[in-house]
């Protein structure tokens, strides 16, 4: 079996919704009528293989070849199955992922993996505002699994995160963290402005000292013990994180948001 | 059947259901490793008065350790389910949360569930702090040299226990020397203990007692000194008897540990004053699990 392949033949005019694309609906169907199903293109209905050349057979790995940032949707609540995005990818990326595996080979556009509860994504290149965060209005944002991004992140990732791992090579823009309830954002390149704006719980592993607002107290220098098995964990993943001269135990912690609950915590390597 | 001159008898040993669980001790260094993994099994060789028996299964290396720290592993041994978990938690709270430098981890993957930390983070007063990684839940609790780190649950399963034999001697220290010999050899095996003092009970004790109050007393057919007084197991020449006794979390980890332990009784042999071997039971009523020890060391 050959992967199900999807080549985009032009660049829609319009944003289209790709959220029927996902493994678990297109395992019972034939190639000829996944080519018949119906996506939104702005207000227009558009077949599937008006837009796409498909081939291949593979439900469960599914490859988007020539993608763009007008590509929404992608992966939307996938449970299980891979899909290999060969390009951009557009708005929502993963929302709602509930497991399996998506990998973006370019960069990716607002709320990639918003509202995520399990799985793997991975983005090469750089990820838009309100990666892993909750949708407007909503009080949880990612709920589990882990997210790689080999470049940078906009503003406000993680906004609302609730558990699970979010993890940036590059730099990570203004709120990092902000409003997080639990879980762990690791952030290698530089921080922007409000880091951790509101944050409850959760923590802020950084590679480089932040500008930290007065509202985060400053702790001491500690060496905390699970910091190597959380390194240990990150063995597995393509990416610098997995490399062990990148890990440390030693860290200088603040605590806060102060004028939140204030038990979260940023660790900055020493 | 005889081995270099110790008679083994034609008897068995009786052992009984348990429920047991296995958690992993790490510190700074094996020292303090160890000295918290020997509070946490303190004052638990029998179940009869100390709610559980516990006991050191092996030193382990870093690299075999969740933190990457030198480590111990310990068992915990309990009658049911509800007991075993009320003693991990006080014995986890009183003697590995308190140890400098200490974190506690799951030695057991499978099985049900039972906390291990998840209710220690209690003592953290709101400051603890969850990490889920690789799919385990971890507390972070701040204490006063650090964080303490723990495994929020480990794993109960069914186990056996009160394996055992009965080393007879010419003297007290030719039985105490070949029980040593036999500790040093089963702690070699996985998957089981040897609850008490030293992994050796010289007190071992029948079911019932002339006194109501007691439910079980010394077992005066091994006792040498009653061998004129009382209907006796000790031939003449027996001097001293010592048991061993063993839990495992399963019957075939205490047949290996038990035949490990013989053997090495045997090896030291008659030349030595070790003249016979034999095992307590209680007439194979009480208990399903039977170990007879001429098919042990068959």
């Amino acid at each position: 079996m050959s992967a199900l392949t999807f080549t985009l033949k032009y660049s829609p005019a319009q944003r289209v919704d790709l959220s029927p694309l996902v493994c678990d609906q297109l395992k019972e169907l034939s190639l000829a009528e996944i080519a018949a199903l119906e996506l939104y293109c702005g207000k227009r209905k558009l077949r599937v293989d008006e837009l796409f050349t498909l081939s291949g057979d593979d439900a469960q790995n599914i490859v988007i070849k020539n993608s763009n940032d007008k590509l929404d949707y992608i992966g939307k609540d996938l449970q299980n199955g891979t899909i290999s995005v060969e390009g951009d990818a557009g708005a929502y990326l993963g929302m709602g992922l509930q497991g399996g595996t998506i990998n973006v080979s370019g960069n990716v556009g607002i709320y990639a993996a918003c509202e995520m509860k399990k799985g793997y994504l991975e983005i090469s290149g750089n990820a838009g505002d309100l990666l892993g965060a909750a949708l407007p209005g909503n009080k949880m944002g990612m709920k589990g699994g882990t997210i790689l991004v080999k470049g940078n992140v906009g503003e406000r990732a993680g906004d609302h995160m609730r558990r699970g791992n979010i993890l940036i090579e590059g730099n990570a823009g203004d709120y990092c963290g902000s409003r997080m309830t639990a879980g762990t954002i690791a952030v290698m390149g530089q921080t922007g402005r409000f880091l951790g704006y509101a944050m409850r719980r959760g923590t802020l592993l950084l590679w480089n000292q932040p500008t930290l607002s007065a509202s985060f107290n400053d702790c001491g220098t500690h060496t905390l013990a699970f910091l190597p098995m959380l390194f240990r964990s990150f063995k597995s993943l393509n990416s610098k994180f997995a490399d062990s001269s990148v890990a440390f135990n030693r860290v200088r912690r603040f605590g806060g948001d102060m004028a939140e609950m204030g038990r979260g915590e940023v660790l900055v390597k020493i | 059947m005889i081995i270099n001159g110790v008679s083994i008898d034609a008897t068995f040993a009786e052992a009984f259901p348990m429920k047991a669980t296995r958690a992993i001790i790490t510190a700074q260094n094996e020292k303090w490793a160890m000295i918290s993994a020997q509070a946490m099994t303190g004052f638990a060789t029998s179940v009869i008065a100390c709610g559980c028996e516990a006991g050191i299964e092996r030193v382990l290396d870093p690299s075999e350790t969740p933190d990457g720290r030198p480590g111990v592993s310990i068992m915990i041994f309990a009658m049911g389910a509800k007991g075993l978990a009320k003693q991990l938690e006080t014995r986890a709270g009183q003697c590995v949360l308190t140890s400098p430098t200490s974190a506690l981890f799951a030695g057991i993957d499978g099985g049900k569930r039972i906390p291990l930390g998840k209710n220690l983070r209690y003592f953290g007063d709101g400051f603890q702090i969850a990490k889920l990684i690789n799919g385990k839940r971890y507390w972070r609790i701040p204490v006063m040299d650090g964080e303490f780190l723990t495994e929020a649950t480990t794993g109960q399963v069914d186990a056996v226990g009160g394996g055992n034999f009965l080393v007879l001697a010419e003297s007290q220290p030719q039985a105490l020397a070949a029980c040593e010999a036999a500790i040093e050899e089963m702690r070699k095996i996985p998957n089981v203990i040897m609850p008490f003092p030293g992994g050796v009970v010289r007190s071992g004790s029948k079911v019932g007692s002339k006194y109501k109050t007691l439910n079980a007393s010394t077992n005066d057919a091994f006792c040498p000194t009653l061998k004129g007084m009382t209907k006796t197991d000790c031939s003449p020449e027996i001097e001293s008897v010592m048991e061993i006794v063993i839990d495992g979390l399963t019957k075939e980890d205490i047949d290996r540990a038990m035949r490990v332990g013989i053997q090495a009784v045997c090896d030291l042999g008659a030349a030595n004053g070790i003249k016979r071997i034999s095992a307590g039971n209680y007439g194979g009523k009480l208990g399903p699990f039977h170990f007879h020890l001429q098919e042990i060391m068959a």
